[in-house]
C-alpha cells in the first residue's frame, strides 16, 4: 500500500527558501507571485492491508519523526491508488 | 570530570572537543559511539558538531532518535550534564530535551565567523564561573541555526531564566545587526529547567587555546569542573 505524507512549515513562519524560490521566479518574469512555501513530499510502501490501520501508522510516523512538530505541519495520504 | 563525546556518522567537532578535554584541560574523556546506551561510566555528555546521519530529512533530526540519545534523559536523571554544540543543539531540540527548534539561517548563507555572546545566565553548571553580563568570543559554522519557539515557549525561558547566551555587539549590545542568523530574540544558547542540560549553536571547543584566536569557550568548561569541585552538584549518583 502506498501512501504520501505532505510536510510544511506552519503558517506564521518565515520560509527563507521560499522566499529566495521566489524572487528567482519574479527575476525570471514571474511578477504574478504573491507568496510561495516549499515543503517536503515524503513516498512511502507500506506491507499493510488495512487502510484506516495504515494511516495511523503513517501518523505516528510523522509525530515521531518526520515532521518536527515545533516548525511544520504535515498531512497524510493513504492509501494512495 | 568524566566526559564522553558522542560521535554519529558525519560529527566533525568530535576530535576537537576530545582534544581541548583532555589535552587542554586534562580530563578522562572517551568517545562515546551513537549505538552506545550505557553512559554509566560518565559524567558529562557531550554532543558535537557536525551534520549527523547527513542531517537528513532536518538538521539532528534522525540523531534525535538514535539509542545514545535516547538514553540521555535517564543519564539526566542519574545526575549527569549534557552539553550540546551546533548540531548538538539541533539534537537536543529535535530530541524534546531542549524546547524550541533550529531552522535555516534567515539570510540563508552558511555562516562562519566570530560572535559576541552575552551571558545572561550564570547560575547553571556550564556558566557559574562566568560573571553575569559577560561578553565572550566565541565562533560560530552553521546554516540552520535560527533559534525558533512558539512565544509561549519564549514566555517560559524567559520566566525560568532558561536563555543563557545571546548573539551582541563586542560591548554586549543585543542588535539585530550582532544576530548572525536570524534567531528569535538573538537566542544563542539556553539549558532546560534543571539547567543540566545546554545547547548553544557556538563552538567553544574551537575558542580554547590562544593560538585558535581567543580562550572564552574554556570558561564553559572551568565552570563545568569548578561546579564539580564546589559542590559535587553534578555528580549526585
Amino acid at each position: 500500500m502506498r501512501a504520501r505524507v505532505l510536510i510544511r512549515l506552519k503558517r506564521g513562519i518565515l520560509d527563507v527558501q521560499g522566499s529566495a524560490v521566489l524572487r528567482a521566479l519574479a527575476g525570471l518574469g514571474y511578477a504574478e507571485l504573491r507568496e510561495l512555501r516549499v515543503g517536503k513530499v515524503v513516498e512511502l510502501d507500506l506491507d499493510a492491508a488495512d487502510p484506516t490501520a495504515a494511516a495511523v501508522r503513517v501518523e505516528e510516523m510523522c509525530r515521531k519523526l518526520l515532521a518536527n512538530p515545533v516548525t511544520e505541519d504535515f498531512s497524510i495520504e493513504c492509501p494512495l491508488p | 570530570m568524566r566526559f564522553g563525546v558522542v560521535v554519529f556518522p558525519g560529527t566533525w567537532s568530535d576530535c576537537d572537543f576530545h582534544y581541548v578535554i583532555g589535552e587542554v584541560l586534562q580530563q578522562p574523556v572517551k568517545y562515546v559511539w551513537h549505538r552506545d546506551r550505557n553512559l554509566a561510566e560518565f559524567d558529562c555528555i557531550v554532543l558535537p558538531g557536525g551534520f549527523s546521519y547527513g542531517d537528513y530529512l532536518r538538521a539532528g533530526a534522525i540523531a534525535g532518535r538514535s539509542p545514545v540519545v535516547e538514553a540521555l534523559p535517564e543519564f539526566v536523571a542519574r545526575g549527569g550534564v549534557v552539553l550540546g554544540s551546533c548540531n548538538g543543539f539541533q539534537i537536543l531540540c529535535e530530541a524534546g530535551l531542549l524546547p524550541g527548534a533550529l531552522m535555516r539561517n534567515e539570510c540563508l548563507q552558511y555562516r562562519c565567523q566570530s560572535t559576541h555572546l552575552l551571558v545572561e545566565n550564570t547560575d547553571t553548571a556550564f556558566t557559574r564561573g562566568i560573571r553575569p553580563g559577560q561578553v565572550l568570543r566565541m565562533p560560530i559554522s552553521h546554516g540552520e541555526g535560527k533559534y525558533h519557539a512558539e512565544p509561549h515557549v519564549l514566555a517560559t525561558l524567559k520566566k525560568q531564566n532558561q536563555i543563557v547566551l545571546r548573539y551582541c555587539t563586542e560591548d554586549g549590545g543585543v542588535t539585530r545587526a550582532a544576530n548572525p542568523n536570524g534567531s528569535v530574540e538573538n537566542i544563542a544558547g539556553i539549558v532546560n529547567d534543571e539547567g543540566t542540560v545546554f545547547g548553544l549553536m557556538p563552538h567553544p571547543e574551537r575558542a580554547a587555546e590562544t593560538a585558535m584566536g581567543g580562550t572564552d569557550g574554556l570558561m564553559i568548561f572551568h565552570s563545568l569542573l569548578g561546579s564539580l569541585v564546589e559542590d559535587g552538584s553534578v555528580l549526585k549518583r
